[in-house]
């Protein structure tokens, strides 16, 4: 046939393109160099990190880093680095389980129970939206001050979170009532709806909010920072702060260990990039 | 024919709500940690700001509004404050207009039917799943100040070795200015998402009557588009404001405030206050300001949204 898409050949349209590619191609590359930095620099001897524009070239490459990373934590006084890991990776799923349960529970109730004061609740959580964490910080130091080093101190207060409660609701309350009136008229109660009507209905919003809240978790820095000073419970970020305030010239297994902190967000987020994008996006047309 | 059970349940269920016990229920714990966890320390905080306290003392002078003053008026410790709250403005004058137009420009890019819009997605998103303590270290040695840190070298080698490296993490003036550059590639990513949610929101139709209108390019932008995303961007600037605001994790690995308070805010000032100086109670005046601030801006955000509807 021969209505070839204009678009094709067209000179002006295809200049057009290139200029989008080319600008795209570039913005890519700057926004993708420190991290290209932080790849290829782990993977280089420690003297040739710091090298300028040097510290790009993938020249010398070896693991010796990540092997120094497990080599300057095997003691009791530095913490061993497999314990920060499963430090940061018991606090995150806490604060994601428990948190889907507990914020999907009172958002349901709030977005389709009826029963009194669950205005006030609403208007209670509503208020706690706008409440960023550092505005909390200072006093919750003091109150949790009888639980310094601990993982409990870690993950407690941020299971229950007002925002994770706002997202749920805002998509329980935009589910169709017809399905949840039906079941109840069948003569299921609100749990059973709820567990087995509402929740198999939802899932896009539990993944939302599992990635948003595990996102929060695993790079949590200020609260762990001024709770924890013992290596045990130190969480993978705090670990690498501290670590990287001690040996101001390691650059080469300060950048493995960071490689090693951010691996596993990186593979799940290349594996979900979509969702992590759109979860990010739901968040704050919602919010 | 009703037995005086289900006659009572039925009372009961007028009386109070319909599902008033698994209501109850069911917003029981999340209702519980947040009282415990925010509502109770926020609180705290208003409380222990007109005290003397310390960490875990049990003898704690009741002093008024001294450590308000000490903060605020004192001409001998509030400066300070107001430098570092100062610093917060300053950061936020730069991040908020060269961050949302970047993200604005990305969006628009990324907007387009064109092949591999995904892929390039993928890239500029990725800093967002960055912590901060990381994208902190590896800055470190972009902002090193010899030629071996990676701004020196390239400005080094575009200019054929004429511009001297710059020291920018210790400059007074400067130190703010860099720190806010790192801010912003670690946060564009997440406001382009936001704003191509509201740009993919704005009715096809729209354009295409433009297009009859034979609008160009730059018309359609400025009379489709941005009164399109006028929501979104009121809300983008509003979050990046209290996201300058709450400004602490890069303050405290890269500068510690310095040099010369430059780099200082409201946040780690109070955190250092409380924390590594032991002043809670001073800290948490300083929470109590940090909380009204948020809450002025969040009622502005309200306000402005609001009159847009009403003009609807």
């Amino acid at each position: 046939m021969s209505i070839a898409p204009k678009g094709n050949r067209n000179p002006v349209k295809q200049f057009k393109l290139f200029l989008n590619y080319f600008f795209l191609a570039v913005i890519t590359l700057i926004f993708f160099a420190p991290i290209a930095y932080l790849l290829i620099g782990s993977l280089k001897p420690q003297n040739e990190v710091l090298s300028g524009l040097g510290g790009f070239l993938p020249v010398h490459l070896g693991f010796g880093n990540y092997a120094n990373v497990f080599n300057a934590f095997n003691s009791e006084a530095t913490g061993y680095f497999y314990s920060f890991y499963i430090n940061s990776i018991i606090v995150s799923c806490v604060i994601v389980i428990g948190g889907l349960i507990i914020n999907s529970m009172i958002a349901y109730s709030l977005a389709r129970l009826r029963w009194k004061g669950r205005n006030f609740i609403l208007g209670f959580v509503v208020l706690l939206v706008i409440l960023p964490f550092e505005a909390i910080a200072v006093p919750l130091y003091d109150l949790m001050n009888p639980y310094r080093n601990t993982l409990f101190a870690q993950y407690i207060p941020f299971v229950a979170s007002a925002f994770s409660v706002f997202l749920f609701y805002s998509f329980f309350i935009s589910l169709s009532s017809e399905i949840q009136e039906a079941a109840r008229l069948d003569g299921a109660g609100p749990w059973r709806v709820f567990f087995q009507v509402i929740v198999p209905m939802s899932k896009p919003v539990f993944a939302s909010v599992t990635i948003l809240s595990f996102l929060s978790a695993w790079n949590s820095f200020l609260f762990p920072l001024m709770m924890v000073d013992s290596p045990d419970v130190r969480p993978l970020p705090l670990a690498m702060t501290v670590f990287f305030q001690q040996q101001q010239k390691d650059w080469g297994t300060i950048f493995a260990f960071g490689v090693l902190l951010i691996l596993p967000v990186m593979i799940v987020f290349l594996a979900f990039q979509r969702y992590f994008i759109q979860s990010v996006a739901s968040s704050a047309v919602k919010g | 024919m009703t037995t005086f059970g289900s006659l009572r349940k039925r009372v009961f269920k007028r009386r109070f709500g319909y599902d008033q016990i698994a209501g109850m229920l069911m917003s029981l714990p999340a209702t519980l940690l947040l009282v415990l966890f925010v509502v109770i320390p926020f609180f705290t905080a208003f409380i222990l700001s007109f005290y003397n306290a310390h960490l875990a003392s049990t003898h704690t002078n009741f002093m008024g509004w001294e450590n308000y003053r000490r903060i605020l008026f004192d001409p001998e410790t509030s400066g300070v404050f107001w430098q570092s709250l100062g610093n917060n403005f300053q950061f936020a004058l730069i991040v908020v207009p060269l961050q949302t137009g970047l993200a604005t420009a990305l969006a628009l890019l990324l907007n387009q039917k064109i092949k591999g819009i995904a892929f390039f997605r993928t890239f500029f998103f990725m800093p967002v799943v960055f912590p901060m303590s990381l994208v902190t270290v590896v800055w470190t040695l972009f902002f090193s100040r010899d030629l071996r840190g990676m701004f020196n070298s390239v400005l080094h080698t575009i200019s054929g070795g004429s511009i001297n490296p710059v020291d920018w993490l210790g400059t007074p003036g400067l130190a703010l200015v860099s720190i806010a550059i790192m801010s912003i590639w670690a946060g564009a990513g997440f406001q382009m998402v936001i704003i191509l949610a509201g740009l993919q929101e704005i009715p096809l139709e729209l354009y295409e009557a433009a297009s009859l209108d034979k609008a160009n390019a730059f018309q359609k932008f400025r009379h489709v588009t941005l009164p399109g995303l006028r929501n979104t961007l009121v809300f983008v600037v509003i979050i990046t404001t209290i996201f300058s605001l709450r400004l602490f994790d890069q303050v405290y690995i890269l500068t510690s405030g310095g040099p010369l308070g430059s780099t200082s805010t409201v946040m780690f000032q109070a955190v250092t206050t409380a924390w590594t100086q032991d002043n809670i109670g001073k800290g948490s005046a300083m929470t109590v300001v940090f909380v009204l601030i948020i809450i002025a801006l969040t009622v502005v955000q309200r306000l402005v949204l609001r009159q847009e509807k009403e003009i609807k």
